[in-house]
């Protein structure tokens, strides 16, 4: 009984506490919120109206369907655009001309450059921008096939003041036939207007020009019509050009300096707002902020108190010790918005700050700045120490990744800037069969993917990773065949049963490449995938529109290749050398412990680099191969090597591969030929030659199957074939 | 019942028969619970009268009851927007500041009703509930200040979403008469149907100084690029229509045009296009029979046959959006939705969100001029890279196209990658769909970089349990030349490492040597995998088949001549 009125009260406290906990609960809340209301952190949100569901609309579904319309016919609206928008207002739609690159694709897209003339002084930079159009693959001597037209008259300096400026521009380029006020016409510029304002001036009338300039301001860049290109030196090479800096990943990714400039200081006139501040930020520790007061011819004359020993300071570091050891860049803008320290500072891998406000970026169509750069703002300038602390060590390691890709995707040479250009020009002409951004600001950059071949990002070997997709299961074998099928037992046919036997195979082709007629279709012996047989003595380019080549060893090479799509993967090893002596590229077959070429004759390749290989190269590079019947494995190993920066991979081991020795020892094997190989060397070094470096690397390992000659038993093996030798 | 009458009939002397200790125990429990309870209710009355009222009349307070202002004849109107404005000249960046969580701070106005002189209203329809949809939002998101001296951007709380519904010039009044517009400054203005007849005009034809326009329907012309914002034209219609998504795939038309009125140039070009490829292309135009209203506008017709709009999108691989009076078009939306891929014709128009949107991974822009040309060129495009775009449309809509406020909030995460670049979200991050983000390696260690071997490399060895084979690595390891730092992690739990040189040798460690053979050792190692797969969502290993081997591994071939000769040894 007592236990009972104990349990009755127990319970009554109990509710009573959990009453109070409830209450007391919300107390605290409200405690809470009056103290934070009391530091005004508390929001007050957009009220929560309560007619808010009958508010109106804020347009009828009619209204947002049945659009107004306008009388005016489409065309006549297209027409009058033409007349409104030019000169300041181009764009593609209203000042140039499509009608003239008609015909779809590349064979659409020609240009044309007007010959200079004799007495013309043509500068060193505007000598390389002409050699590169001449040499692309864009470039037509017959007018009448061109889509756009390149000036023979200099037109990058246009600094009244400067020794490379040419007069009287407007009034050749009027007398110019086909100027047509400027549709469909190119000017590259790199310096424009001139002290103590450096204004967007030309000094003649671009009228319809497309406008590829350095240096362009965003009120005065034409977005979708004119390029805004980087400003580089007369050195900057033709071709190839240097590699970026950044040669390994350090973990954390700091370097000894946070950020550095160096660099002069302007006491007076435009842009001297940003340089006369710059030294505000040196620190002398992790910030080095340079600036000297001498330059220009009467310096002392603007000198102040800081002047002397700024100067002296200046004097203490390095500029290229600095580049490499600095993180962080200042680039800031000098008389003009861009400058040389950009290209530098980009090729160093020290991630670019860029205070200069206004600045059209170069490529800015195509590249996504942000990724590689810190865009400051010249208002800011003392908030750059704080803001690049903060940037975290994974964005470092990011940004500086993208700089050098963009470095040597588009920049490095002057070729490459001018291909950009062009390109980016093309994808405007032909705006359905274009690249888009990922192409463009992922490896290998966009020079290197032909959207002709394709639009599809899985279409190209080298963004499965990216995209979280992998490689087909299926492959095409082509098989060249060189020497007359005779009997049943002949290698070729031997290769066919392997080849058709592996599940992966989808079809085969076989390029008959001797003199005598390929053999009835009854000969060959009955296929489980479709079988092709195609006169080889034709073109290589017209070779296949297979997904990858391969001759031997089916299955595992294949499975090799699917984990490295954009290589190589194949099995006789080749590699090259330097040769100190003759100063120039050797070639070697010899057994050494690395290389650097697979032949083609047994391996696995994406099918985009035969269309690379006919569309990308040259036609001087292809006509050599056609005409000496050889070397095209060579220049494909270039091409992939060119493209991924990396080795080939060889599989399985050498002796696996018997050069198939020729049948009746009378026809001569081209190989067996010493003067086939002295021609290989020459190979090496033309084509060498013309992509400006030595894109093959060399590897040293080569992959096998997990259990190859591994102690265990060899029925646990899958690839045991692959051992016996 | 004997019991039950004993106690009741003992009841009333409860309290006086227990023991006095029992007593004060209770009576001092009920006392404390009491006095808390006391406690608690003051608590409750005294802040909440204060608070609460302002709760109060926020919640429960209708569009009506916001105040009246009336704008004088002779109140200032801005100036036209300038064409050269530019963030680095038109905006204050200062107010924006320095900011560790590197995130804007957006106020919005109060809501005010604006009328003329004569009491007229300044809008035909007030605050819409589109309107009112992006400006909870954006409230309730974390760009939301209430502080309006710490914000860095200002919204009005005026609806200039319609221009139709507006009275130009007094809508600029009442803009300018906002506390701190001072110039339009850091103000931001959402408009999607722009211009008016007959002309119409790409942009807000309301003089806003300074202003930022968030538009739909820019042209190249009026679009202040790095300024301006472009957005979509919300279709009303997806908040009332649900459409699941479909699988990426053929569909039953190739080519779909809804839109009903297109202009009849345009419309004969179409039905050419009809002519001559008859079934895959379907023409729909508004129903005759119907009147206007809701209800027309759910349905599409042709020749006599009724479609269900916006649901007949989904049976067709592309569909058309022709421009009409205005760049912007709410079909956009619509076709987006159903996963359709949009084939835009609409010459110089910004597409929305286009500063960050890759749109040719999702649409096909094709010039006005080529319309001829259409069905050529998108049958030209590979069948895998029909489906992507498919893909690629309908996440385009889930992300920024669906709702006021996902349109809302795309519209300030632009502005805020503008004033912090180095925080901006990647092209990755704009782009992919979350499967793709899953699925793919974005590490920004992605250059295939062939190190130098002069710096060398370190190697961290743990220990677990294997001091004997320990020795033996380390030692072996010590050999290669390429060695830079050797370090060694002792991880066995139940051990401490031993101390100098003598102490190495461990005799019982032996005997546990070669954790790999102990059977329940693999069992948790096989539940360790199914574990983190199941937390990976998917099974991120992968299999191959390979290994690498020196290039003359096992070769026949003079061993001292190879580099790595005895690599087979170990």
């Amino acid at each position: 009984m007592q236990a009972r009125k104990k349990y009755v009260l127990l319970g009554l406290c109990a509710c009573c506490w959990l009453v109070l906990f409830y209450w007391g609960g919300g107390v605290q809340l409200r405690l809470l919120r009056l103290l934070t209301r009391q530091r005004g952190e508390v929001v007050r949100p957009w009220p929560n109206w309560t007619d808010r569901a009958f508010l109106p609309r804020y347009a009828h579904l009619d209204e947002l369907q049945t659009d107004p319309g306008t009388a005016e016919s489409p065309r006549q609206r297209r027409q009058a655009w033409s007349a409104i928008y030019k000169d300041s207002r181009c764009r593609m739609e209203t000042c140039f001309d499509f009608s003239r690159c008609r015909r779809r694709g590349r064979e659409g897209f020609r240009v044309y450059i007007y010959p200079s003339e004799k007495n013309d002084h043509v500068s060193e930079s505007y000598r390389k921008i002409l050699t590169s159009i001449a040499e692309s693959r864009y470039y037509t001597s017959d007018p009448r096939e061109a889509c756009l037209f390149v000036l023979g008259i200099d037109t990058l300096d246009r600094d009244q003041l400067s020794g490379q400026f040419v007069p009287n521009v407007d009034e050749r380029i009027r007398g110019y036939p086909l100027w047509n006020d400027g549709r469909n016409h190119l000017i590259f510029n790199l310096y424009s207007g001139t002290w103590p304002n450096y204004t967007e001036d030309l000094g003649f009338n671009i009228g319809q020009a497309i406008l590829a300039k350095a240096s362009l301001n965003t009120e005065h860049f034409r977005p979708g019509f004119d390029v805004s290109i980087p400003l580089f030196s007369k050195d900057h090479p033709q071709k190839g050009g240097e590699r970026g800096w950044l040669v390994r990943n350090t973990i954390p990714p700091r370097r000894k300096y946070l950020l550095m400039f160096k660099g002069k200081r302007y006491l007076t006139g435009i842009g001297s707002d940003t340089r006369n501040a710059l030294h505000h930020i040196h620190n002398g520790k992790d910030i080095v902020s340079l600036t000297t007061c001498r330059h220009g011819k009467d310096w002392e004359k603007h000198k102040d108190a800081r002047c002397d020993h700024d100067n002296l300071e200046y004097e203490r570091f390095d500029y290229q010790e600095l580049l490499h050891n600095s993180t962080f860049c200042l680039v800031p803008r000098g008389r003009r918005l861009g400058s040389f320290r950009f290209l530098e500072s980009l090729q160093a891998a020290c991630i670019p700050v860029l205070l200069s406000n206004g600045w059209e970026l170069p490529f800015s169509d195509v590249i996504q700045w942000n990724q590689a750069v810190i865009e400051g703002d010249e208002r800011l300038l003392l908030q750059v120490p704080s803001t690049v602390r903060a940037v975290g060590n994974e964005r470092v390691l990011a940004l500086r990744q993208r700089t050098q890709m963009l470095w040597e995707a588009y920049f490095s040479s002057v070729d490459k800037i001018v291909l950009t250009t062009l390109e980016i020009i093309k994808d405007r002409v032909f705006s359905h069969i274009s690249r888009n951004k990922y192409m463009w600001n992922s490896l290998p950059g966009g020079l290197l993917v032909l959207p002709e071949y394709s639009t599809h990002l899985a279409h190209f070997p080298f963004y499965y990773l990216g995209l979280g997709i992998s490689p087909g299961q299926e492959f095409t074998a082509v098989i060249h065949a060189v020497s007359p099928l005779v009997s049943q037992s002949q290698p070729i046919m031997k290769l066919l049963q392997v080849v058709s036997k592996s599940k992966y195979c989808s079809q085969i082709i076989i390029l008959w490449n001797s003199e005598k007629p390929p053999p009835n279709r009854s000969k060959w012996p009955p296929m489980p995938v479709p079988l092709t047989v195609t006169d080889g003595r034709r073109k290589v380019r017209a070779k296949n529109r297979s997904r990858q080549m391969l001759s031997l060893f089916v299955n595992f090479a294949f499975l090799v290749w699917r984990s490295f799509p954009e290589r190589i993967v194949g099995y006789p090893p080749r590699s090259h050398f330097w040769d100190p002596l003759k100063r120039a590229w050797g070639y070697t077959s010899k057994w050494t412990n690395d290389y650097s070429i697979i032949l083609t004759g047994a391996a696995f390749y994406h099918r985009y680099y035969h269309y690379l290989f006919s569309h990308y190269l040259p036609q001087s590079l292809r006509t050599l191969v056609d005409r000496t019947s050889n070397c095209e494995d060579i220049l494909m190993n270039f091409l992939v090597s060119a493209v991924t920066h990396l080795p080939p991979i060889k599989v399985a081991q050498r002796k696996q591969y018997k050069e198939l020795p020729s049948p009746q020892g009378t026809k001569s094997v081209p190989w067996a030929n010493p003067e086939h190989f002295n021609q290989r060397q020459e190979c090496v070094n033309t084509f060498a030659n013309w992509f400006g470096y030595m894109p093959l690397v060399h590897s040293q390992f080569r992959l096998d199957p997990v259990l190859f000659k591994d102690q265990v038993s060899v029925l646990r093996k899958k690839y045991k074939d692959l051992e016996r030798a | 019942m004997y019991p039950s009458g004993k106690y009741s009939s003992r009841g009333p002397a409860l309290i006086p028969r227990m023991k006095t200790k029992h007593r004060i125990y209770y009576i001092t429990l009920f006392s404390v619970v009491l006095l808390g309870l006391i406690a608690t209710g003051m608590f409750q009355f005294w802040p909440h009268s204060i608070e609460s009222t302002a709760d109060w009349t926020l919640d429960k307070r209708s569009v009506h009851d916001a105040p009246l202002v009336r704008l004088p004849v002779s109140s200032p109107i801005p100036e036209r927007g300038d064409l050269s404005c530019r963030m680095h000249t038109c905006f204050d960046v200062y107010r924006c500041g320095y900011n560790p969580k590197n995130r804007i701070k957006v106020y919005i106005y109060p809501l005010q009703r604006f009328v003329d002189d004569l009491g007229v209203p300044i809008s035909s329809t007030g605050l819409s509930r589109e309107y009112n949809d992006l400006l909870s939002a954006i409230s309730d998101s974390d760009f939301y200040t209430d502080d309006v001296t710490r914000a860095c951007l200002f919204i009005p709380s005026i609806d200039v979403l319609n221009q139709n519904s507006l009275r130009i010039r007094e809508t600029a009044q009442a803009l300018a008469m906002l506390p701190r517009w001072d110039k339009g400054m850091n103000h931001l203005l959402f408009n999607m149907l722009p211009g008016g007849p007959p002309d119409y005009n790409t942009a807000l034809d309301v003089p806003r100084d300074r202003a930022l326009l968030a538009g739909g329907g820019f042209s190249t012309w009026t679009y202040r690029q790095g300024y301006d914002v472009s957005i979509p034209v919300y279709s009303p219609l997806s908040a009332d229509v649900e459409l699941p998504e479909r699988q990426p795939g053929p569909r039953r038309y190739f080519i779909l045009s809804s839109q009903t009125a297109i202009h009849r140039e345009y419309r004969a070009e179409l039905e050419r296009l009809k002519e001559e490829n008859g079934e895959a292309l379907l023409l729909l135009d508004k129903c005759s029979n119907l009147s206007q209203g809701a209800a027309s506008a759910r349905k599409r017709c042709y020749k006599g046959q009724v479609y269900d709009y916006p649901q007949i999108l989904q049976e067709s691989s592309f569909c058309v959006v022709l421009r009409g009076a205005r760049l912007g078009q709410a079909a956009l939306s619509d076709v987006l939705q159903a996963g359709c891929v949009p084939v835009i014709l609409a010459d110089s128009y910004i597409l929305p969100f286009s500063e960050v949107l890759d749109w040719k991974r999702a649409s096909v822009v094709i010039p006005e001029e080529k319309l001829s040309e259409m069905y050529t060129i998108l049958k030209s495009i590979p069948h895998r890279q029909v489906e992507e775009m498919q893909r690629q449309a309908r996440w385009f809509w889930e992300a920024y196209f669906s709702s006021m406020k996902a349109i809302g909030l795309t519209t300030l995460q632009i502005i805020n990658d503008r004033i912090y670049p180095y925080a901006a979200r990647t092209y990755e991050q704009w782009n992919n769909p979350p499967v793709v983000k899953w699925s793919s390696v974005n590490s920004p260690l992605f250059l295939p970089l062939i190190p130098p071997r002069a710096p060398g490399f370190t190697a961290v060895v743990l220990t677990y349990d294997r001091v004997e084979s320990l020795f033996r690595v380390i030692t072996e390891i010590s050999k290669v030349p390429s060695l830079a730092k050797l370090l060694v992690v002792w991880n066995n739990q139940n051990k401490s490492p031993p101390e100098g040189e003598k102490k190495f040798k461990c005799p019982e460690c032996t005997a546990i040597d070669g954790l790999s053979l102990d059977q329940t050792h693999m069992v948790e190692r096989s539940e360790c995998i199914n574990k983190f797969a199941s937390v990976f969502g998917t099974m991120p290993l992968k299999v191959v088949e390979h290994r690498a081997d020196p290039v003359l591994y096992k070769d026949d071939f003079p061993e001292k001549l190879k580099s790595f000769p005895n690599i087979g040894s170990l």
